[in-house]
């Protein structure tokens, strides 16, 4: 009896996930390796023969490659500072960071379409200055998608590295700097290792954060710039091509899952490595 | 000490970064003119009436409202029994089915509302708000299991095994012993998942139909045909409110609650 109450409790959990994603998932994935021909990979092998998926693939990669180095060079100092700030202070930063993850990516998005548009903040202002006679195009530029993925995932990268450093005694930078080394290199080889394992984890929220975001390339990207996300709604609402899509679809829970243990195998790397000194 | 104002100032970029755009998105919802634009000319609260009044805004609120509430009740329905069962007995395959219940998160957005799209409303003809309700379900899942879990993790299951003894049944021991120990895991669960349903784009873009269309959905709409400062204004609303919620928790619950 209390062997069967234990998985009964699981039941519903099990039978929702099976029919509403692992049946759907499936269902799209089947089609595109099981065809009159027999289990192929030839939708795939299309996929990457086109040079148009190819660019758009690569572009996501680039794109979420970018976004991640740049929150992590943002967010590591900026992390760092707030650790070591008076709890009154970090309470009101952690708020600030806080905020921008509860509010909507599409007002996260349109805020960026006021600043970097054509009649936006930084062409005025590039213009009344006079270092450019012309609006220069900034939205609906690959630029725009980074710097819109950046605004929505550093906050992630903030709030994950905080906790983090957190954990780091003040006493290790005193320690360095007593030992003769100066603040920046102190912060280099003592901080940065320390909070590798957390620098990594954010990595991998906001890689695969921008691997799958959609409404900041649809909206900051415009019709040229389409990644792997836009790209499917693309090809299935407005051209109806069912396959096609699915195998877009498979393409990136594969890049995710690839790119999740990748990031998970150096983080253990590196965690073994910091057991061996300790 | 150079180095520390170096860091200083480092922090104080980063964090205008992050609020900035927010400040200009609501300066803009106070400017006369029709088109969105900043510097903003006259000041006034006209857009937010037009907001509030506004058919096709007001309705997909309450329908993000309803669909978010629905989906994040249906999950701590479904994951709070699980994440006890996960927590409180040695049962085989324990860390296989946690990640099942965790799954979700590692499937892109486009790709589940897409794969529910074909399935549920193109092959088995179900309506679109089912589809969209249980898309729904499946993001916020794993906020239930993951923040109920840790709390589970931290009760002390002696005292649930104490009032067995006593003669309490099983079922009234969980209601009254077990649930009111995990009322602020439960508390967070519930705000993220709600807050997070309601601010979804992806899995929504595939499973909204006529009359049964988000919020979000609704404002990316306007984004994409051209727009007044109504979409800034009704923006400014809802940073309102989140900014209502985020008080509350802080008053309650401690603002880390939310970056869980």
């Amino acid at each position: 009896m209390k062997n069967q109450m234990k998985y009964l409790l699981l039941v519903p959990g099990i039978i929702l996930l099976a029919v509403f994603l692992v049946m759907p998932l499936l269902s799209i994935f089947l089609p595109t390796i099981f065809t009159e021909a027999g289990v192929t990979l030839d939708s795939y092998i299309q996929f990457f023969q086109d040079p148009l998926n190819v660019r758009i693939f690569i572009r996501t990669l680039r794109v979420a490659l970018i976004t991640t180095i740049i929150c992590v060079f943002l967010a590591v100092p900026a992390a760092y500072y707030m650790s070591r700030c008076k709890q009154s202070v970090k309470g009101i930063l952690m708020t600030i960071s806080i905020f921008p993850l509860l509010t909507n990516s599409v007002i996260r998005s349109f805020a960026w379409i006021t600043i970097l548009g054509r009649n936006g903040i930084i062409n005025q202002i590039l213009t009344s200055i006079g270092i450019v006679e012309e609006p220069i195009q900034m939205l609906y530029t690959e630029f725009a998608i980074v710097i819109g993925s950046v605004y929505l995932f550093l906050p992630l990268m903030l709030t994950t590295l905080a906790g983090v450093m957190d954990n780091i005694e003040n006493d290790m930078m005193e320690a360095a700097e007593s030992l003769g080394a100066n603040r920046l290199v102190a912060f280099l080889k003592v901080i940065l290792p320390l909070s590798l394992p957390g620098i990594i984890v954010g990595s991998t929220l906001v890689f695969t954060g921008t691997l799958s975001a959609y409404t900041t390339p649809q909206l900051l990207g415009g019709n040229s710039n389409t990644v792997m996300a836009t790209f499917i709604y693309e090809k299935s609402m407005s051209l109806g091509d069912w396959e096609g899509t699915s195998v877009i679809a498979v393409i990136m829970i594969i890049t995710t899952v690839i790119a999740m243990k990748v990031l998970n195998t150096i983080a253990n790397r590196l965690d073994k490595r910091g057991g061996d000194n300790a | 000490m150079r180095k520390n104002r170096f860091l200083g100032v480092w922090t104080v970029l980063v964090f205008a970064f992050l609020l900035l755009p927010l400040v200009i998105v609501t300066i803009t919802a106070f400017g006369e003119a029709n088109v969105v634009q900043f510097p903003i000319q006259g000041f006034t609260f006209k857009w937010f009436g037009k907001a509030l009044s506004s058919n096709s805004f007001m309705s997909a609120c309450f329908y993000s409202l309803r669909l978010a509430l629905v989906a994040t009740l249906l999950a701590l329905l479904v994951g709070i029994p699980g994440a006890y069962a996960l927590a409180r007995y040695s049962i085989k395959g324990k860390q296989l089915i946690k990640s099942f219940f965790l799954s979700p998160t590692i499937v892109p957005g486009t790709v589940l509302g897409f794969a529910l799209f074909q399935v549920i409303v193109v092959q088995l003809q179900i309506p679109y708000d089912i589809g969209l309700l249980f898309g729904h379900f499946l993001i916020v899942l794993p906020y239930v299991i993951r923040i109920v879990g840790s709390s589970l993790e931290q009760f002390d299951f002696s005292i649930e095994e104490a009032a067995w003894t006593l003669g309490c049944g099983k079922i009234k021991t969980f209601f009254t012993i077990v649930l009111p120990n995990i009322t602020s895991g439960i508390s967070s669960a519930f705000l993220l998942a709600f807050i997070n349903s309601f601010n979804n784009v992806p899995v929504s873009m595939f499973l909204i139909g006529p009359g049964t269309t988000t919020l979000p959905a609704t404002l990316m709409g306007y984004l994409e045909s051209g727009y007044d400062p109504t979409v800034p204004a009704f923006s400014v609303l809802m940073m309102l409110a989140t900014i209502g919620i985020m008080f509350v928790v802080e008053k309650t619950l401690g603002i880390a609650a939310l970056s869980k």
